[in-house]
């Protein structure tokens, strides 16, 4: 009884199936799929060298520092990073002093202590970078209608993401001819910007590194060229995503050096436990 | 507690003594996973998978206990609170990479498990309650991990909770009502998140207590083994420990390799990035996955993308969206069933040569179904997704009773140890013979 009504419910899912096949079948020989702008231009992110690829890759902290300046001087009008506190500078070199006046340049949201009110006073270590608007709709009104999103985990919200930064930040250009002639409706809109590595090749956000020394470095850093400074905000939002990833590969090393001498002490154990039983 | 050659429990020292005649704890135990069971000598490395299994749902225990002290569940604070956990809590990276992956690691070792099952035919008499207990842990698991992926209130979070309760939706009538009492609301929120954690703590409890009946119901007949061949005296059988817990510990070592190479060198490996871009109703991701280990079943679920109507009329039966949602129930339903669907007496594939190519091909199946259901709705991923299902169905419900029917099934050996001195070419004959050799087995005590 239970074969002939297993037979049954088998033969009807099975029988639904290839009829739904051979339904779609038919669809896809006759009607040609129709290409987009997105499926042919798109294009995946250029891979770096990244100093913190690999598992022993570590940060390197006057890249951070760096990229840091890019974000303060570049990025940060528009985009905040509000999981990282003041305090967690530490891991890119800046001492006490420096991060107390890093916090005191920031205003930080709080609550009057005499009348109650909302006011705002000066950032302490303690404190979380803070958002650049008040809430959603002040972004969209500040920005064209879209959000900026936060960029404390960009680089994990996005498939590659430090390469996808770096080619993102780097890959604005003219919309190409052929482009167009092939996709006449995809013309990029008002207000957009083309990307060929942004997910639907128009942006909200302008080209935010146009020039070449836009950010000046300090003495003995490498030359600030557009691909240089989108290099170093990259690494920098690896950090703010993954902070404690140095202390993940150490950890992740000893762990493997001690597994596998056990492995090696437990596989010796059992050949000598089983050593007169055939098996 | 199975053979009558079974070791007894004698306590070394008083205080055990004092316990086991109070409270016959020690003897449980050692009766359960100590040098009480008998085990068939030859398990391969495939019989390691079920106490894997059980360190891997511990691993989850203890990880999940302690994630559970620092995170709020809350939908205005879960994704801030993930985060914390991830940069202020001591080793909560360690914690929420390690419960993150160890979901993975645990639905990869049961996968091992059930494939284990389905080829050496552990599902038969006398071990059908076995199976049975087993797809229910199956199930509970499946719950588990769905409503835990939800906690951290990302992307994928969301709109996972959407389309998963958006099945029950597709019931006609009540299937509405059912998603928003499901939810606590029309749409996933606070509710749905409070009350998903709420189960997420308790399921895993329920899991445990349904492993110990499964443990249970697996000592009345004691291990299967790769010939299928039932024990038949004291040579084909050696205590579990310290024999199994000695390859049981080899196999554990090497399954903790692998898991933290992943944990601590690819974390997000298995993971989707969209889960760390906070929720948000307004906005739908491109391509709405589930995590990996759901991929076969969501590519059952999308497979079926034509209407069950009577031709020419318009006239709908059964919505597409509903046949869906029934196939990818019965796909797992199906295993409750399997115990009476293969009649065949031989147990073991390895003396099955016709089941064996068909599995070989079940596997390679559910390994398609996997790709496609990771893979966006397009074809031509939908179109192989059919076939693939198809086959799925096809191989439980159609194939295996004919396969019984029509198949000779090869020599079987006339008892474990034949086999194992067959392979080993009678080296170890002398030694096979029980109380000859340097094994535990007990002359006196049967």
């Amino acid at each position: 009884m239970v074969r002939i009504l297993g037979a049954l419910v088998g033969i009807f899912f099975s029988g639904m199936l290839l009829l739904t096949f051979l339904n779609g079948l038919v669809a896809f020989v006759s009607t040609p799929s129709t290409p987009t702008a997105e499926s042919e231009f798109h294009e995946h992110p250029r891979q770096v060298a990244w100093s913190f690829n690999g598992p022993f890759g570590h940060y390197d902290k006057a890249q951070l520092q760096r990229g840091f300046q890019v974000y303060s001087e570049v990025c940060a009008a528009c985009h905040s990073i509000h999981q990282v506190a003041f305090r967690s500078l530490a891991d890119l070199g800046y001492n006490e002093a420096e991060i107390k006046a890093i916090a005191k340049a920031r205003q930080v949201p709080d609550v009057d202590p005499k009348t109650g009110e909302a006011t705002t006073r000066e950032g302490v270590p303690a404190d979380r970078f803070p958002l650049v608007y008040a809430n959603d709709v002040a972004a969209r009104a500040a920005n064209n209608n879209a959000i900026p999103p936060d960029l404390s985990l960009i680089t994990k919200a996005r498939h590659d993401g430090a390469n996808y930064v770096h080619s993102l930040l780097t890959g604005y250009r003219d919309q190409p001819a052929e482009l167009l002639r092939k996709f006449p409706d995809a013309k990029t809109g008002e207000g957009l910007h083309y990307n060929p590595y942004f997910a639907n090749l128009n942006l909200a956000m302008a080209p935010p590194l146009t020039a070449d020394g836009q950010v000046t470095y300090g003495e003995g850093q490498p030359n600030p060229t557009v691909d240089q400074m989108a290099k170093d905000v990259a690494a920098f939002l690896t950090w703010t995503a993954e902070p404690k990833m140095e202390a993940r590969k150490s950890t992740g090393l000893a762990v493997i050096i001690f597994l596998l001498f056990a492995s090696v002490l437990a596989y010796m154990s059992y050949q000598s436990i089983w050593a007169n039983k055939e098996h | 507690m199975s053979f009558p050659w079974a070791e007894h429990y004698a306590p070394k020292n008083p205080v055990m003594k004092w316990v086991d005649e109070r409270l016959p704890l020690p003897r449980l135990v050692y009766n359960a996973v100590g040098a009480g069971y008998p085990v068939p000598r030859n398990l391969n490395y495939f019989w390691n998978f079920g106490v894997l299994a059980g360190v891997a749902l511990t691993i989850q225990l203890v990880t999940g206990i302690v994630l559970a002290m620092h995170f709020a569940a809350n939908a205005g604070v879960a994704f801030d609170s993930v985060e914390h956990i991830m940069r202020d809590v001591n080793w909560g990276w360690l914690l929420r990479y390690a419960h993150a992956n160890g979901a993975s690691f645990f639905f990869i070792i049961v996968y091992i498990h059930i494939f284990r099952g389905l080829y050496f035919g552990s599902y038969k008499a006398p071990r059908e309650m076995v199976w049975l207990l087993g797809v229910v842990i199956f199930l509970l698991m499946m719950a588990t991990a769905f409503m835990g992926y939800v906690l951290p209130w990302g992307q994928m979070s969301f709109w996972g909770a959407q389309v998963i309760t958006g099945l029950f939706a597709a019931i006609p009538i009540v299937g509405e009502p059912i998603q928003t009492w499901l939810l606590g609301g029309f749409a996933p929120g606070n509710a749905a998140l409070n009350r998903f954690f709420s189960l997420h703590y308790l399921l895993p409890f329920v899991i445990a207590g349904v492993i110990v009946l499964h443990i249970w119901a697996l000592h009345i007949p004691g291990s299967s083994n790769p010939t299928g061949v039932e024990v038949k005296g004291p040579q084909d059988t050696v205590p579990f420990h310290p024999y199994y817990t000695a390859k049981d510990g080899f196999g554990l070592a090497i399954f903790l390799l692998i898991f933290a190479a992943v944990v601590f060198f690819a974390p997000n490996a298995l993971g989707h990035p969209d889960n760390y871009i906070p929720a948000n109703p307004m906005s739908t991701p491109a391509h709405i996955v589930p995590e990996w280990y759901f991929w076969p079943f969501y590519a059952i679920l999308r497979a079926f993308t034509m209407d069950l109507a009577i031709p020419f009329t318009g006239i709908v039966i059964i919505p597409a969206k509903l046949l869906g949602v029934l196939a990818m129930f019965a796909s797992i339903l199906l295993l409750f069933f399997l115990s009476w669907i293969d009649t065949s007496p031989v147990r073991s594939g390895n003396y099955r040569p016709l089941f064996k190519k068909f599995f070989l091909l079940l596997v390679l199946d559910v390994l398609v179904l996997g790709y496609c259901g990771g893979a966006p709705a397009e074809e031509p991923y939908v179109m192989i997704s059919q076939i693939a299902a198809a086959y799925y169905f096809a191989h439980f419900l159609i194939i295996l009773p004919l396969i019984c029917i029509y198949e000779k099934p090869s020599a079987l050996p006339g008892s474990i140890t034949e086999a194992v001195l067959a392979k080993s070419k009678f080296k170890g004959e002398r030694d096979a013979l029980p109380g000859t050799g340097s094994d535990l087995q007990p002359t006196g005590q049967a």
